[in-house]
């Protein structure tokens, strides 16, 4: 429909700017009810968003919100707020364009829901929020356009899923809604339409030039990377070098402790003093800010940073991006690269910088694989069922409802597309009466069903389920700030971090090491201490595995008879391993049995990714113990796990059949912390335990118990319940893995390759030193505690002996 | 060891593994904070429905521990229901094992500040209990000797074993704090500001689970011996 109208083109000709032709399309196909961007980072993506609902709105003939636009972060939606102004005013547009986020004071987000702007921008969060009021049709009912922004980052996590349970209200609300989805480059474009459209509606793909490929490369670097570790500090020299040469460079790291390891070793490198900055996620919301503005006004050369700034908006003139350690994802790492250089038709540029020999492979391998535009990632599962759970509540907030119009609704999301009425009468159930097999809430039921409609018994729950909208899963942290009245606030840290600090310990956050004063209501108070080395800090990012598709190119690379595209060191590590042992292969599982420094050692290489390796590493040991041999420990990398001993495995074959590990994994799964993890992360979102209490006191932590004490209970009285059945689905597809471990004993068909060596082989030898070794827990660890507790009250003299 | 044996204002005392005390002259068993229905009144209240079988689990436990001291008394030190609505909701089945297991043996409820009252459960009901040297209460008094409390739900992690925090027993040479019993209560940590100045050194901490194990307590103030 809508062409440009010709004040829109005088205005963009006098800005010497013309549309890029999937702008033009956008615009074009703005009728359809579903479409779906996909433009590589600088391709105007937002304004192709927005155009169709500017050149809507400029009649002034729209009362009341006309378009809705969600992000997954709040930066993005006050930042396009800014960016919308300038057309809007210059073009003198009748248009009122609202943000409304967590932050927006609670004046204004009532005034928002009387008085709705044409335009509101918003987050996944806010708007389940925004459903749950009682005038929700009212403030929905004129509503024409959706306008989802990153949606394949959405589409990656429960938020995707909350969202697009929200959108179907919408649409029920808003029966005309268009969807449109705005996407950074991804594998699967369909998968991504399937969920953006209302099932079985078909959604319109247009896909922008995706312009020149990058221009990727390995740093060259004076040292060799070393033999394990995370850091790359070994290229501080190059990466300095770079930022120097470079006007504005983005320092990618996988993990917040290393970013900060990082950070704290280039400034003490950095002798120019050039301006480099550090942003992720445990730095206070402030400094994080300020870095960001600084950023957005050309100020520095360096930004040391995390999955923080994977999305988000131009920040600046970016046109170096180096990524430290292997980027595990090559979709990922092709859209890290995007940041830089947000000029449409320039290629983007980009260095790796492997943190250790193994990485060089998996970096040479995905450098091939984003050559190839060889994108990973695994299919989406079904729609999660705690997401629903709370959705259900959700609607209840808003006021009684039909099951079978919700279940219409629901059906209407790609992802719930399959949902069978009995799946959905068990959610139903549980948000009702919990579900329990002992039916004891009858009488306190929190869904009641009168006249055929569902609705809640009491109305005042709805305030505590709207304190608990949300699926992100906050870590439990303590801030950190400076000791003294009114000392600043540095960051966050995790609470099993916090707990193992002792008074003197020092620690970087922020870049700064800092010395731990003591804790004082939930609060870490430190010391500025500048002068020390730290002690690392080890609260941790996310944990990427090494994606599949990366894993077999590495697989296929070790067959090479040699290896030109490797650096001399790592080629030749590689050779010394095929002349002493093997090399992995993709079919089959090697694993390498040799004595060192007075333990067994059993070195599997499974190439199934870190959590799949480490959950093998949990099972085979557990079946090593029941055979009497003794395992002590072991330590699982993306592409192997190395047991230690007391006793030599001579015979490795039986612990890795699939029956084994099949039975290994029944009899380990259920008392297993990953489990609990699991299940703590989905009763949260399914409602069972609430984050957020109305009137919470300050002294009732006594009062509130752990998570675990519910999954026991489950799990000892209720096993079938239906969060016990959500947590075994979720674990086994995130943390526990087994997928990636099917995947391997297809692969692998039982061929097993026993190598016994008497020595350490080169494969094996890196993994001695890897960090994040796991204790076998049992006996040993009672036996533990007993003797430290006798230990300590010998040395206060209360032992009576 | 599945208890911890010591003496206490001049009788003799065994902190169990299971969280429970048992004075072996008066054959005595003694815990606290057992919460019973704690589910029940939160979902009364419109908050979450939890797993209901946190009842269950508490008499499970109380009775594993009455089977192995078969007790001529057992007293229960305050919380015992989650509120005072409690008893009257309480499921039949949960009603009958109380009852089981108060047959043949007394049974005294010392009120707590959940459960402020008389309840319709067999047994008697009092505010506190004096006997001999000791004092049984719910709300351990600053000062107090030969005092055996609960309230505080006291929890205690040992660092560099892994095991994590466990609910312990608090013991100085005037006052014993006892861990909650309970399946559904959480703890307050041991070296917290309001524990640490009800008990003064020497004291230690009892934890409970496999196996009761003695650590000293690391505390503030200076017992006037």
């Amino acid at each position: 429909m809508p062409s440009l109208p010709p004040h829109f083109e005088n205005w963009f000709t006098k800005r010497g700017w013309s549309l890029h032709p999937h702008q033009c399309q956008m615009l074009e196909r703005a009728d359809a009810p579903a479409l779906l961007l996909i433009a590589p980072t600088g391709g105007g993506k937002t304004l192709a968003g927005f155009l169709p609902s500017l050149v809507e709105l400029a009649s002034g003939n729209h009362d009341g919100l006309h378009t809705l636009y969600v992000s997954p972060l709040k930066a993005l939606a006050a930042d396009i707020r800014r960016n919308l102004g300038v057309p809007i005013a210059e073009l003198e547009l009748p248009i009122r364009v609202e943000d409304r986020t967590g932050d927006t004071t609670y004046t204004r987000k009532r005034r928002q829901r009387a008085d709705p702007p044409h335009i509101l921008l918003t987050t996944p969060e806010s708007l389940a929020l925004l459903i749950s009021y009682e005038d929700a049709p009212r403030i929905f009912a004129g509503l024409k356009r959706v306008v989802i922004d990153e949606v394949h980052a959405l589409s990656e996590s429960k938020r995707g899923d909350q969202l697009m349970l929200a959108v179907s209200r919408l649409q029920t609300l808003a029966p005309g809604l268009r969807r449109v989805g705005l996407s950074a480059t991804v594998e699967d474009p369909d998968a991504i339409a399937r969920e953006l459209a209302c099932h079985p509606d078909p959604c319109t793909i247009i896909n922008a030039d995706p312009g020149p490929d990058p221009d990727i490369a390995m740093l060259t670097t004076a040292t060799p990377p070393p033999w394990s570790g995370g850091g790359g500090k070994y290229a501080i020299a190059e990466v300095l070098e770079q930022v120097a040469a470079h006007r504005t460079t983005l320092i990618f790291h996988n993990t917040r402790a290393q970013a900060e390891i990082f950070f704290h070793n280039l400034w003490l490198a950095n002798a120019d003093n050039l301006p480099i900055g550090i942003h992720h996620g445990s730095l206070d919301r402030a400094q994080r800010a300020g870095v960001e503005a600084a950023m957005v006004r050309g100020e520095l050369r360096g930004i040391v940073c995390t999955g923080s700034l994977d999305l988000g908006i131009d920040w600046g003139d970016v046109d170096l991006v180096i990524q430290i350690g292997a980027p595990k994802n090559v979709k990922r790492l092709v859209q890290r690269i995007g940041r830089a250089n947000h000029r449409y038709n320039a290629p983007s540029k980009a260095l790796l910088v492997p943190a250790n020999r193994f990485e060089v492979v998996e970096c040479v391998a995905a450098l091939a694989a984003a050559k190839a535009h060889d994108l990973d990632g695994d299919p989406k599962g079904a729609g999660p069922r705690d997401v629903l759970c709370q959705h259900i509540l959700i609607r209840a907030c808003a006021g009684p409802f039909d099951e079978r119009a919700l279940l219409d609704e629901v059906r209407s999301v790609g992802a719930y597309r399959a949902i069978s009425r009995a799946q959905f009468d068990d959610c139903l159930d549980f948000c009702a009466t919990g579900g329990y097999a002992l039916r004891v809430y009858d009488k306190w039921q929190r869904l009641k069903q009168t006249d055929g409609l569902w609705h809640l018994r009491d109305p005042r729950t709805a305030q505590r389920i709207r304190m608990n909208i949300g699926t992100i899963q906050d870590t439990d942290t303590l801030k950190v700030r400076f000791r003294g009245r009114g000392g600043k606030v540095l960051g966050e840290v995790e609470e099993s971090f916090a707990a193992s600090l002792s008074v003197g310990d020092t620690f970087l956050i922020g870049g700064q090491i800092v010395r731990h004063e003591g804790l004082r209501e939930m609060t870490v108070e430190v010391s500025r201490r500048a002068d020390k080395t730290p002690k690392v800090a080890t609260f941790s990012g996310t944990k990427f595995a090494t994606s599949t598709q990366l894993s077999a190119r590495i697989l296929a690379m070790f067959q090479q008879d040699s290896w030109p595209e490797l650096p001399r060191p790592t080629a030749e590590w590689l050779a010394l391993q095929r002349d002493i042992s093997k090399l992995p292969e993709a079919d089959r599982i090697l694993v390498e049995t040799f004595p060192h420094d007075g333990r067994h050692y059993t070195c599997a290489y499974g190439f199934a990714g870190g959590n799949a390796q480490r959950t093998l590493g949990l099972i085979v040991t557990q079946r090593m113990e029941a055979a009497g041999l003794h395992p002590m420990g072991f330590v699982a990398t993306d592409y192997a796990t190395l047991i230690w001993g007391l006793d030599p495995v001579s015979d490795p074959a039986p612990l890795f059949v699939p029956a084994a590990l099949h039975d290994g994994l029944e009899n380990w799964l259920g008392g297993n912390a990953v489990m609990k993890k699991t299940f703590r992360a989905s009763a949260t979102i399914a409602g069972l335990i609430e984050r957020n209490l109305p009137q919470a006191r300050k002294s009732g932590r006594q009062a509130t118990f752990s998570s675990d004490i519910l999954y026991d209970t489950l799990q000892k009285y209720d096993p079938d319940h239906l969060m016990m059945r959500i947590t075994r689905e979720e674990a086994l597809r995130g943390l526990v893995d087994f997928d990636r471990i099917e995947q391997m004993l297809r692969r692998t068909d039982g061929r097993i390759d026993h190598v016994a060596l008497d020595r350490v082989t080169p494969l094996a030898a890196p993994m001695l030193l890897e960090v994040g070794r796991v204790p076998i827990a049992g006996a040993g660890r009672e036996r533990l505690l007993e003797e430290e507790a006798a230990r300590m009250m010998a040395a206060a003299g209360l032992d009576k002996a | 060891m599945t208890g911890y044996d010591f003496s206490f204002c001049g009788t003799e005392l065994r902190a169990m593994a299971s969280g429970a005390l048992f004075l072996e002259s008066a054959r005595a068993l003694v815990v606290s904070d057992l919460h019973l229905g704690k589910s029940d009144r939160i979902a009364r209240r419109g908050g979450t429905m939890l797993p209901p079988y946190e009842t269950r689990e508490t008499l499970a436990r109380l009775e594993s521990a009455i089977f192995a001291t078969d007790p001529q008394v057992v007293i229960c030190l305050g919380d015992s229901f989650d509120d005072l609505d409690v008893p009257a909701s309480l499921e039949a089945a949960a009603r009958d094992w109380i009852m089981r297991l108060q047959a043949g043996r007394d049974w005294i409820w010392i009120e707590g500040n959940h459960d402020p009252g008389p309840v319709d459960i067999g047994g008697t009901h009092r505010a506190e209990l004096r006997d001999g040297p000791l004092t049984f209460r719910h709300i351990a008094q600053a000062g107090a000797r030969g005092e055996i409390s609960g309230h505080y739900h006291p929890k205690l992690s040992i660092r560099g074993t892994q095991a994590g925090a466990r609910a312990c027993f608090l013991i100085d040479h005037a006052q014993i704090i006892m861990p909650a019993f309970g399946a559904y209560t959480g703890g307050l940590s041991a070296t917290s500001p309001v524990l640490n100045t009800l008990m003064t050194r020497p004291a230690i901490a009892v934890l409970t689970g496999p196996r009761a194990i003695a650590v000293p307590l690391p505390v503030a103030r200076l017992g006037r011996q």
